[in-house]
């Protein structure tokens, strides 16, 4: 692929996804940009922020602009039974965000994969969430593994406020109030112990995994950890094992999330730049059967990393008022057939930076 | 990427005992002693550099990562529920945040509550987790003479000693929520400088 310097950040990091969901296989979604209102408003905690920008439309329908693209795709899937629907997106989405004010305009690109999932398939998404993450930050990232599975077999049989208090300050990783919490709520010390110890575990899997094995409880807890073993063995296998953490402060609303969950970072960005997970709920939430993982790449900070480079021109070519414009247009045209940028003034404009300075008629 | 932990402390008197804890913990920096009025000071041995900046900004700073980690109250980070991790409890700073009230006032729980705070959210949480019709006032500061001038039925403050209260002619009538001064964050930071800042809260913590 050629790519230019008038390319902005956000372009050139969404063709670079495209082109690698697109060589995975995965098929291009396109979408309105409005979508009506009650989609979301059913499904009002999948978002990330629960304010919508609607208006109404010519027939009176109440609609939105749209806040997220999974919803909208999962409304539409229908992967064939015992396959699988592997689409990818880049499109607009209109949110606010809780550290900034107002609405803001995002790009995100990402990619779904529903229907009959296997360890595979999910491999194969979490393998390109860590590759669009190389890609985005020159290799160097981390990508964040979490399982909703594992958390929610230490909170099962706990009263619903309870659980998704605990939830909220393993969120945040604070051992002290799931303490006491724990010690309010009358839940045991062994299992206040375990949550503690889970939300302090930060590590490569090789670190973090063998700790798990006295933490997963029942049979949801033993099979999330055989999935993140096996998740773990398909990185290795591509090499990709370095910039995983394992992290179980990463959750989200039981209600839709049921399995991996996962984010991503670059250095010198104060926030992730990848968010995705598995959400079979939301799926069956909709009445459709089988699994669904998926994840979206903000695509909005990306231009924090640049610095625009060290020039705004090659050339900056200066004329009087005796030159001929005939003549001056000429030579612009011949440094243009050389293949570098030029700008034509009669003065030099403020704040312009430029490689070269030329006057019109000097050195010919 | 820059190795240096950047710590944002809250001005004022929590700061310097903050700072002094952090310093007995191995993260001293001499040029924060000198008398001056410089906001940013630098340590390159011990790897890190302060900041000081106003008590409610300090979690604004460590959300956006302008500071890998930093000390903001309970009080703080229950108002404006930053995303950023909460690892200690550092112990410091220790009060309360009340629901305070003229001495001869008496609660009609018929009537619509006038509440004046500095903590709209906190407030509105508490009596909304109670069920109670309120009506907030969002105040700046001196708190206090709000009930005395009827412009609230109660405050939504923090106390430390009650001694401002009493003075003003009002007592403490219910505790919301125990304050004491939080270590935060950046959930970026805390990945990719997960060493560093694991080993100072472990520091500071014992």
């Amino acid at each position: 692929m050629v790519e230019s310097p008038i390319w902005r950040p956000d372009e050139r990091a969404g063709l670079r996804l495209r082109s690698l969901y697109h060589r995975h296989g995965y098929l291009p979604y396109r979408m309105s940009k409005f979508e009506p209102y009650d989609l979301y408003v059913r499904n009002k905690n999948f978002l990330v922020s629960e304010k919508i920008l609607t208006f109404t439309d010519t027939d009176g329908r109440l609609m939105a602009l749209k806040p997220d693209v999974t919803l909208s795709i999962v409304k539409n899937a229908q992967p064939p039974a015992g396959a699988l629907e592997k689409v990818y997106y880049s499109e607009y989405v209109y949110r606010t965000s809780p550290a900034s004010v107002g609405y803001r305009e995002i790009m995100q690109t990402g990619l779904e994969c529903i229907g009959s999932l296997d360890l595979a398939a999910t491999g194969e998404v979490l393998a390109l969430a860590a590759e669009s993450l190389a890609q985005l930050g020159g290799g160097e990232y981390l990508l964040d593994l979490g399982h909703m599975g594992l958390v929610s077999s230490l909170l099962e049989g706990l009263a619903g406020d309870t659980a998704a208090s605990l939830l909220a300050e393993l969120g945040r990783k604070n051992t002290g109030a799931i303490r006491q919490l724990c010690a309010q709520s009358g839940v045991a010390h062994s299992l206040a112990d375990r949550l503690c110890r889970l939300a302090q575990l930060y590590g490569l899997p090789a670190q973090v995994l063998p700790e798990l094995e006295g933490l997963a409880q029942g049979a949801q807890g033993r099979a999330a950890l055989e999935e993140l073993e096996g998740l773990c063995a398909v990185l290795e296998q591509l090499g990709l094992l370095e910039g995983l953490r394992l992290d179980f402060s990463i959750v989200n609303d039981m209600r839709y999330y049921n399995g991996i969950i996962f984010r991503g970072y670059l250095p010198g960005l104060a926030s992730g730049v990848l968010a995705g997970g598995r959400y079979d709920n939301l799926l069956h939430r909709m009445g459709k059967a089988g699994g669904a993982v998926g994840f979206a790449v903000y695509l909005d900070q990306l231009e924090r990393l640049e610095d625009g480079g060290a020039y705004d021109v090659d050339v900056l070519l200066l004329y009087g008022p005796g030159d001929s414009p005939a003549a001056v247009a000429g030579r612009a045209g011949g440094l243009l057939a050389q293949g570098k940028s030029v700008r034509t003034e009669r003065e030099a404009p403020q704040g312009l930076r430029w490689r070269e300075l030329i006057r019109f008629g000097e050195g010919e | 990427m820059d190795r240096m932990m950047n710590i944002a402390l809250p001005k004022g008197r929590l700061g310097e005992k903050v700072y002094q804890r952090l310093k007995a913990a191995g993260y001293p920096c001499p040029s924060i002693e000198e008398e001056n009025r410089r906001l940013i000071f630098e340590n390159p041995e011990a790897g890190v550099r302060y900041f000081w900046v106003k008590p409610s900004d300090v979690a604004i700073y460590v959300e956006r990562g302008a500071a890998d980690v930093g000390v903001a109250g309970k009080d703080i980070l229950l108002e404006y529920s930053p995303d950023v991790y909460e690892l200690a409890d550092l112990g410091l700073g220790k009060c309360r945040m009340c629901v305070a009230a003229r001495r001869e006032f008496r609660d009609r729980p018929d009537r619509v509550l006038r509440v004046a705070t500095k903590f709209p959210q906190i407030a509105a949480r508490y009596y909304g987790s109670l069920s109670r019709d309120i009506d907030i006032i969002k105040l700046n500061g001196s708190i206090e003479i709000a009930p005395i001038l009827g412009l609230s039925d109660v405050i939504v403050d923090i106390v430390e000693t009650g001694k401002t209260l009493l003075e003003n002619g009002l007592e403490p009538r219910e505790t919301i929520v125990p304050i004491s001064a939080r270590l935060i964050a950046n959930k970026v930071s805390y990945k990719f400088k997960h060493q560093q800042i694991a080993e100072l809260c472990g520091r500071v913590e014992a």
